[in-house]
C-alpha cells in the first residue's frame, strides 16, 4: 500500500511541477465554459432590425414597441424606401427587416385583414427562420390583446410551452457537453500520454523490474487525474450554476456519481490507448482522433444525433460520451432520478468494464 | 553458486519486412560475486541480451536462470531482487535526487536509511546536490544517482547496461571503484560497454559481436590466447606506411590503434626483419617500431577477423 501511495504522490509531483499543463489542465474547463456560454453561441439574442413603417399610426407603433422591447430583437434604423432597406442588408448592418404597408390600422380595423411583411437575411438559413419564428410570435401577440375581448368563431389556438429550458438558452445543451469533452480530455488523454512518457523516457524498463505489480503502477498513475477532473467537474458546475444560470434541478450527488463512472470510462480508454502507443505524440493524436472528435460529433451536443444518418447514429452509440451527455442532461437539466436514467447508467458500467477488461489484459508486463 | 546462466539464448527482432538476429544462440554463466563485463560494440546485441535476463523481453529459445530463477516463470521473483540500470537515463527528470532515491527505496519495500552504507560512498558525491532535480544534473552526477536508485535496495544482482557511455574519464574512474567495492558486499554485477579498455577492470568479460560471443575468459586469459607476434610501428607517413604493411604476406591484419599502427603477423619468424625491410622500401621519417603485449582490443580485432 506504501509503494502504491508513494507512486501517487510521485505521480502528483509531475503534475504540479509541470506547470505549464497543470494551468491548462485546471483552465480549460473555464475557458471552454465560458467560450460556449458567451462567443460561440448560436442563440439568436439582439439581432439587428430595421421597420419601415409606412402607415405611422397606433397599430404599427406598438407592434414596433413590441419588437424593439423584446431581447431577441435590437431596433437600430428606421427606414423610409425599399431601397434604403436592401442597402442596409447589404452593409451587413441588419439581419430582419418588418415592413408595414400604408394604411395599416385602418385595413386591420375595418377588412380584419392587414399585412406585414418579414426581410430576413437568409444567407444564414438557420438564423432567418429563427428570427421571423420570433418575430411573428410576437406580432401573433400583438393580434390576440387586440381580440381578447371579442369571440371569433373556430379559432384554434397552439399553446407551445418549451418544457425544461423555458428560455431557450444554448447553455443547457452545452454544459453537459463540456462535461463530456473535460472529462475525456483531461482523463482519456492525459493518463494515456503520462504512461507513454514513462515508456518513452524508459522509466517504465526500470519500474517494471520492480516488486511493483504492473497494473497497480497503471492504477497509481490514474488517481491523481481522477482527482483533477473531480476538480474539473466542480469548476463546470459552479460556473454553470453561477455565471451561465443553468441550474443543477435533480440531485448533485447522483449527478457526481454519474460523473465518476464516465471519468473512469475514460481512464480506462486512456489505458488502452497507451497499450499501443509507442509515443507521447501517437498517443495524443489518437486521443484527439478516437475520443476528441467522436465526443464533439456523435455525444448529440453540437449536432442532434437524431438527424444524422442510420449508419452513423449507430456508431455513435458506441461513443460513451453520447450515454453520458443524456445522462447528465436528464439529472442536471430535467430533475430525473435514477429511475430514468438506470439503462444509460447500465450501458456505461458495461462499456467501462469491457474496456477495463480489455486493457487489463493487453497490459505488458514486459516491453514488448 | 552461479547467479546467472544463460543457455542458447536466441533473439530476433521481426518487422514486416526484415528480421535482424540480435543474439544467436548466446551461452555464458556468472558465478556469485562476479563483475563480469559484456564488451561489444554498438548493436551487438547487449541491451537485448539485459532485457531478457531482467525479465523485460522474452527470448525465442534457450533459457535463462538469475539467482536460479527462470526468467519467463518466475519474472515475479527476478524483479523482487535484482537491479537493473538501463543504458538511457531512467530517472524521473523533474523529482530531486533526495526524491528519486526515496521513490525507489520505497517500491523496492525499503528506505533509505536501512541500506544506506550500500550507497554511502556514492551518494555522499551527489548529497550536495539532493534538492537539485534530475535533469540538471551532469552526465556523471546522472549515472551515480542511477546507480544509487538501482542500488539501494540492495539487489543479489546488479544489471548496468552501459553505465558509464558518456560520461567522463574521471567519473568513469570513480565508477568503477565503486562497482570493486560492490563486488565486496557480495553483489554479483554484470555490466556491458563499448569501451575495451574497462574490459580489463572486469573478472570476467565475454566479447560479443554481432550477436554471439567470440570468447569468455578472464581479461588476462583472452589476452593469453592471442598467441601471434604483435608489433606497435608508426612514422610521419601513417597511411602509405599501412598500404605498404598491408600489401606484405606475411602479415595478417594492420589497423590503427592511437598514434600506431598495430600489426599482427601470420608467425613469429623474421617480423623484425619484414618490418625493416618495409622501411628500407618507402621513404618513411621518424620510423618506429617495436613488439608489444596485445591488449583485450588487440584480441578483439582477432577474434573478430576469424
Amino acid at each position: 500500500m506504501n509503494q502504491f501511495l508513494v507512486f501517487v504522490k510521485k505521480e502528483w509531483l509531475h503534475i504540479w511541477r509541470d506547470r505549464r499543463t497543470l494551468f491548462i489542465l485546471i483552465w480549460m474547463p473555464v475557458v471552454q465554459i465560458l467560450l460556449y456560454g458567451f462567443a460561440l453561441t448560436n442563440e439568436v439574442k439582439n439581432s439587428k432590425i430595421a421597420i419601415f413603417d409606412q402607415s405611422r399610426d397606433l397599430s404599427t407603433q406598438a407592434v414596433s414597441e413590441k419588437l424593439a422591447a423584446s431581447r431577441y430583437f435590437n431596433l437600430i434604423k428606421n427606414v423610409y424606401s425599399y431601397k434604403e432597406i436592401e442597402a442596409t442588408f447589404r452593409q451587413g448592418k441588419i439581419r430582419l427587416a418588418v415592413v408595414f404597408p400604408n394604411n395599416f390600422r385602418n385595413d386591420l380595423l375595418h377588412t380584419n385583414h392587414a399585412q406585414i411583411q418579414l426581410i430576413a437575411d437568409a444567407s444564414d438559413p438557420n438564423t432567418a427562420n429563427t428570427l421571423t419564428n420570433y418575430a411573428s410570435s410576437i406580432i401573433n401577440d400583438y393580434q390576440q390583446s387586440l381580440t381578447q375581448n371579442e369571440e371569433l368563431p373556430y379559432t384554434i389556438k397552439t399553446q407551445v410551452r418549451m418544457l425544461y429550458n423555458p428560455e431557450l438558452k444554448g447553455a443547457y445543451n452545452f454544459v453537459p457537453g463540456v462535461m463530456a469533452l473535460v472529462l475525456m480530455l483531461v482523463c482519456a488523454m492525459m493518463t494515456s500520454i503520462s504512461i507513454v512518457r514513462e515508456k518513452e523516457i524508459g522509466t517504465m524498463e526500470v519500474i517494471l523490474v520492480s516488486p511493483l505489480k504492473p497494473f497497480r503502477i497503471i492504477i497509481a498513475k490514474t488517481i491523481p487525474y481522477l482527482i483533477v477532473s473531480l476538480l474539473n467537474i466542480a469548476t463546470i458546475l459552479l460556473l454553470s450554476v453561477f455565471v451561465l444560470d443553468v441550474p443543477i434541478v435533480g440531485s448533485l450527488l447522483l449527478l457526481i456519481g454519474e460523473s465518476i463512472l464516465f471519468t473512469v470510462t475514460a481512464l480506462s480508454l486512456g489505458i488502452l490507448i497507451s497499450n499501443t502507443a509507442k509515443t507521447q505524440q501517437t498517443a495524443q493524436f489518437t486521443s484527439m482522433m478516437s475520443l476528441f472528435l467522436p465526443t464533439l460529433l456523435f455525444s448529440g451536443f453540437l449536432f442532434p444525433v437524431e438527424n444524422m444518418p442510420i449508419p452513423l447514429q449507430v456508431i455513435s452509440n458506441i461513443v460513451p460520451a453520447k450515454w453520458y451527455y443524456i445522462i447528465v442532461k436528464s439529472v442536471m437539466i430535467k430533475g430525473l432520478g435514477f429511475s430514468a436514467i438506470w439503462k444509460e447508467t447500465l450501458i456505461l458500467v458495461g462499456m467501462t468494464a469491457v474496456l477495463l477488461g480489455i486493457s487489463i489484459k493487453n497490459f505488458k508486463i514486459r516491453l514488448s | 553458486m552461479q547467479s546467472i546462466v544463460v543457455e542458447n539464448i536466441i533473439k530476433t527482432y521481426r518487422t514486416k519486412k526484415t528480421a535482424v538476429d540480435a543474439l544467436k544462440g548466446i551461452s555464458f554463466s556468472v558465478d556469485k560475486g562476479e563483475i563480469f563485463g559484456i564488451i561489444g560494440p554498438d548493436g551487438a546485441g547487449k541491451t537485448s541480451l539485459f532485457r531478457i535476463l531482467t525479465t523485460l523481453l522474452l527470448a525465442d529459445s534457450g533459457k535463462a536462470f538469475v539467482d536460479g530463477f527462470d526468467v519467463v516463470k518466475d519474472y515475479t521473483a527476478i524483479r523482487n531482487r535484482v537491479g537493473y540500470m538501463p543504458g538511457k537515463f531512467s530517472l524521473y527528470q523533474d523529482l530531486s535526487v533526495q526524491e528519486n532515491l526515496s521513490f525507489f527505496a520505497t517500491i523496492f519495500n525499503t528506505t533509505i536509511e536501512k541500506n544506506y552504507d550500500l550507497i554511502k560512498d556514492i551518494y555522499i558525491q551527489i548529497e550536495p546536490f539532493k534538492d537539485r532535480r534530475a535533469g540538471q544534473l551532469s552526465g556523471g552526477m546522472k549515472q551515480k544517482l542511477a546507480l544509487c536508485c538501482a542500488l539501494i535496495h540492495k539487489p543479489s544482482v546488479l544489471f548496468l547496461d552501459e553505465p558509464t557511455t558518456g560520461v567522463d574519464a574521471v567519473s568513469r574512474k570513480e565508477f568503477w571503484e565503486m562497482l570493486h567495492r560492490l563486488k565486496l558486499q557480495g553483489i554479483t554485477i554484470l555490466v556491458s560497454t563499448p569501451y575495451m579498455d574497462e574490459a580489463g577492470l572486469c573478472d570476467k568479460v565475454a566479447l560479443i559481436q554481432k550477436g554471439k560471443i567470440l570468447s569468455v575468459n578472464s581479461p588476462e586469459g583472452i589476452a593469453a590466447d592471442f598467441t601471434k607476434p604483435l608489433w606497435a610501428v608508426r612514422a610521419v607517413e601513417m597511411f602509405p606506411l599501412m598500404k605498404a604493411i598491408k600489401q606484405d604476406p606475411m602479415v595478417e591484419s594492420c589497423y590503427p590503434f592511437g598514434q600506431f599502427h598495430h600489426v599482427v603477423f601470420k608467425s613469429a619468424e623474421n617480423a623484425k626483419e619484414k618490418l625493416e625491410q618495409i622501411q628500407k622500401n618507402g621513404k618513411y621519417t621518424q620510423f618506429e617500431a617495436h613488439a608489444i603485449k596485445p591488449n583485450i582490443e588487440d584480441c578483439f580485432m582477432a577474434l573478430m577477423q576469424e
